[in-house]
């Protein structure tokens, strides 16, 4: 069994702890805020000769996914972390990366994108790269940054699936505060994610492959696609093994979404990431009034776990979605259409409402959780209810 | 390694090995680019100085070469293009319509 | 340095069955560049563009080599992650420490003059063990023969046309050789398919040194350029007699010129052949010929003034 020791620690120095521990043979990472401590601390290793990993300080964060995806296709366990900018910069490159099927790590410290600019937390970046093709896990607290990390690496390097996984952050509020975090011995890690077994390695020169070959003029880049979508789907049972073994070895439950107070709930909270912690603090004061009130973290946000949120959301009276990231002229936030359409096969409707909170790191104050679960218990009261999508905190008209 | 694509057409989404990765090297040797020519090389023996020139500037790989010597052209991929006949500094090559009649086409 | 006889019984790395138009300069480069690397096993990575797309049409490989295309920009990125995971993989005791291998990155002029020049010059101060190979066409011509920095003045491109208001390309080329030569690494030339034995022996050097290497391959496009198939290499060989793609290396710094040129031609025996000059030659162009003469001097003198006399 694991030997953990606790430390008071930041997120991004337990990401690149846990990257550490996962013996990657190549880095190849560009500093952005609020990720760089990431690669800061990585250097650290570097420098102390703690790691043997070849360390790729490249010039932006696009030649850092192209400096991975060649690493990766030549049989190398690769690593990264990016944020914002330079996620959205990345962009055409995690196209590339889930493409062509390579199981990249990369952690991302969530915060808004330009314009205008800004540092502070927001889901945009990591919604604007949903659709790439990676497997994408969030985190509440830098706890879960750790072990979702270590998960990662399993999850990306399983022959079922072999994608890249993004291992998602909160800018300053997980990346830089000081938690509590229990972390394992190193040899307990290395066996967890156990070695990588590279199929058609550039540098296996034995038998000379092709990456990145053409498949268009007729070509079956269609079945490609085909592939990738039953590979991401291949990831659901990948994540909930990958998920159980691993609580096994942490004592830590992991699951695709995390529920609270939903055995006897009436109305639920959705959410992702940091502000789960401050739904569930509210929510406990109102359960202490009597309000049969639930909160719904979602842990992995692709492959999406419909089923999961359907099961836990089904007969509730009112359903509130927070999304920290925009889908312009959409309906709603992301989440929201994701939550949406996992309910639409239920039997009898939920009423959901949409809500977008938190953009540029505008602070989510427990009164404006206060707030969204009393639109619910209007709702389910079948008084006054928010019409339409609702800009939580932001300044009003009047 | 001899990667069997000759039923290819048939094949279910999954047969195609994943990441679009061509699982064996330089296999375009199976795939005629001969068809493009007009005109075809032909190289007189008797003039011919074994100078090696069109060897290393033909585009298509397309002249073969045994013991140090140039021996036939590959018409399986030459596209006629005609450099190797400009560059011989002897004239032995000499570019020919596609389809005529030669005895013994090098 | 290897004589013709002695490169035949080197691997041709580069299959026939590849798509590239009949009489392509870039295929004549990569042959030669890879002729010259040795027997080390050689990564290659390409840019995307004309080598990349005709080279590797699904399920056809011309490559008999570990070969990657990841997308434009990028190849010297990409070839810089493989040649990293060359050395984690060693220092990770899964290569056997004693292995050699070697990786070059092929871009024509849009992927590493234009759109791949921030990830080049990364990659070279990085310090890479990798050699970078352009291979300089001068325009898109896989997107149909649109202009880049690599165009030279003068010349007829589907984004630089000609008519009443405009001859062609309005600006000069950039001089990306010297720009390479400016990051310091150990080794940089210039080299033209019409020079295999320069070629050759440039690309042995660029695979021998330890540390990044950069090679500028003057590869004419036939059907961009406006010329018959049969004329790459004659044209190329112009271009080095007129002195618009003067042959020299530049080690550790030292700049030696390669292929001496007596009595250069002028320019006008470059252009006057390719039918994306022809108007050049029509009445009223005279002062733009002489300028694009002027151009070719001034670059010609400061150049041989910067090479050592050997």
């Amino acid at each position: 069994m694991p030997t953990h020791t606790t430390l008071a620690a930041t997120g991004n120095s337990v990401v690149a702890e846990a990257m550490r521990q996962c013996k990657p043979n190549v880095m190849a990472a560009y500093p952005i805020t609020p990720q760089t401590t990431i690669v800061e601390e990585f250097a650290g290793f570097v420098a102390k000769g703690k790691t043997d990993c070849e360390y790729v300080t490249v010039e932006s964060e696009h030649s850092a996914m192209s400096a991975c995806i060649g690493a990766s296709a030549a049989g190398a366990r690769v690593m990264t972390a990016t944020s914002s900018q330079g996620l959205a910069l990345m962009w055409e490159e995690l196209h590339i990366a889930s493409g062509m099927r390579l199981p990249i790590i990369m952690a991302n410290a969530n915060r808004a994108l330009s314009a205008p600019i800004n540092i502070h937390c927001d889901h945009s970046d990591i919604m604007g790269a949903r659709d790439t093709g990676w497997v994408t896990l969030f985190a509440e607290t830098a706890q879960e940054a750790y072990d979702n990390t270590i998960m990662a690496t399993r999850i990306a390097e399983h022959p079922d699936v072999m994608l890249p996984v993004m291992s998602c952050l909160d800018g300053f509020i997980t990346t830089h505060s000081i938690d509590r975090v229990s972390v394992m011995d190193d040899e307990s890690v290395a066996g967890f994610v156990g070695e990588y077994e590279p199929r058609n390695a550039l540098l296996d020169t034995g038998t000379p492959v092709t990456h990145g070959a053409f498949a268009g003029l007729g070509g079956p880049y269609f079945e490609f696609k085909k592939q990738q979508r039953e590979a991401i789907e291949n990831a659901r049972a990948v994540v909930s093994a990958v998920g159980a073994e691993y609580s096994a070895l942490s004592g830590r439950p992991f699951g695709a979404i995390e529920t609270w107070g939903m055995d006897d709930a009436e109305v639920a909270l959705v959410v992702i990431g940091s502000t789960a912690g401050n739904a569930r603090a509210v929510a406990r004061h109102l359960r202490a009034d009597g309000m049969k009130v639930g909160v719904v973290k979602v842990r992995v946000w692709r492959p999406f776990p419909y089923a999961e949120l359907a099961a836990a959301l089904k007969g509730m009276k009112a359903v509130a979605v927070l999304d920290r990231a925009e889908s312009f002229g959409a309906e709603g936030g992301p989440l929201y259409l994701e939550v949406r359409s996992a309910l639409y096969d239920l039997e009898m409707r939920v009423p959901v409402v949409g809500y977008i909170y938190g953009l540029g790191g505008s602070d989510v104050k427990l009164e404006l959780m206060e707030r969204v679960f009393s639109d619910l218990a209007d709702i389910a009261a079948g008084t006054a209810a928010p019409a339409g999508l609702v800009y939580l905190g932001a300044r009003e008209e009047a | 390694m001899k990667w069997d694509i000759s039923d290819m057409d048939s094949w279910t989404y999954k047969q195609f090995p994943p990441g679009a990765v061509i699982p064996e090297s330089g296999n375009s040797d199976d795939y005629v680019t001969g068809g493009w020519r007009s005109e075809r090389p032909w190289r007189d023996d008797e003039k011919c100085t074994q100078c090696l020139l069109c060897w290393i500037v033909c585009p298509d790989t397309s002249i073969n070469v045994a013991g140090e010597k140039v021996t036939t052209f590959d018409l399986d991929h030459c596209k006629g293009c005609g450099i190797c006949a400009q560059v011989c500094p002897v004239d032995a090559i000499e570019m020919v319509p596609e389809g005529c009649d030669l005895p013994g086409v090098k | 340095m290897a004589n013709l006889k002695e490169l035949t019984h080197r691997e041709d790395r580069l299959a026939g069955g590849h798509r590239l138009c009949a009489g392509c300069g870039a295929s004549i480069a990569v042959r030669q560049v890879l002729l010259g690397a040795g027997e080390d096993p050689v990564v290659v990575g390409c840019a995307t563009g004309c080598l990349e797309v005709s080279t590797t049409i699904y399920p056809y490989s011309s490559w008999k080599t570990p070969f990657i295309h990841n997308a434009f920009e990028n190849s010297s990125a990409t070839i810089s992650g493989v040649e990293a995971a060359f050395k984690g993989l060693k220092r990770a005791g899964k290569i056997p420490a004693d292995k050699t291998m070697k990786f070059v990155a092929f871009g024509g002029d849009g992927g590493t003059y234009d759109i791949g020049l921030q990830a080049l010059s990364g990659a070279m101060e990085r310090g890479h063990d990798m050699v970078y190979v352009c291979y300089d066409n001068g325009a898109y011509m896989n997107t149909g023969i649109q202009r880049s920095s690599a165009t030279p003045k003068g010349a007829w491109a589907t984004t630089a046309e000609v008519g009443a208001a405009q001859q062609g390309k309005i600006q000069r080329r950039k001089d990306l050789t010297q720009i390479m030569a400016a990051h310091g690494i150990p080794y940089v030339a210039q080299a033209s398919i019409s020079h295999w034995k320069d070629l050759t022996t440039k690309a042995e050097k660029a695979f021998a040194v330890e540390g990044p290497a950069f090679l500028n391959v003057f590869a004419p496009c036939p059907r961009g350029w406006r010329i018959p198939s049969s004329q790459s290499v004659e044209i190329a060989k112009l271009a080095v007699q007129t002195g618009f793609w003067p042959l020299y290396e530049v080690e550790d710094g030292e700049f030696r010129h390669t292929v001496k040129v007596h009595n250069r031609k002028p320019i006008e025996e470059f252009l006057r052949p390719q039918g994306r000059f022809r108007h050049l030659f029509s009445p009223g162009n005279e002062e733009l010929l002489a300028e694009i003469q002027g151009d070719v001097d001034r670059a010609w003198d400061r150049l041989m003034a910067r090479c050592s006399q050997v």
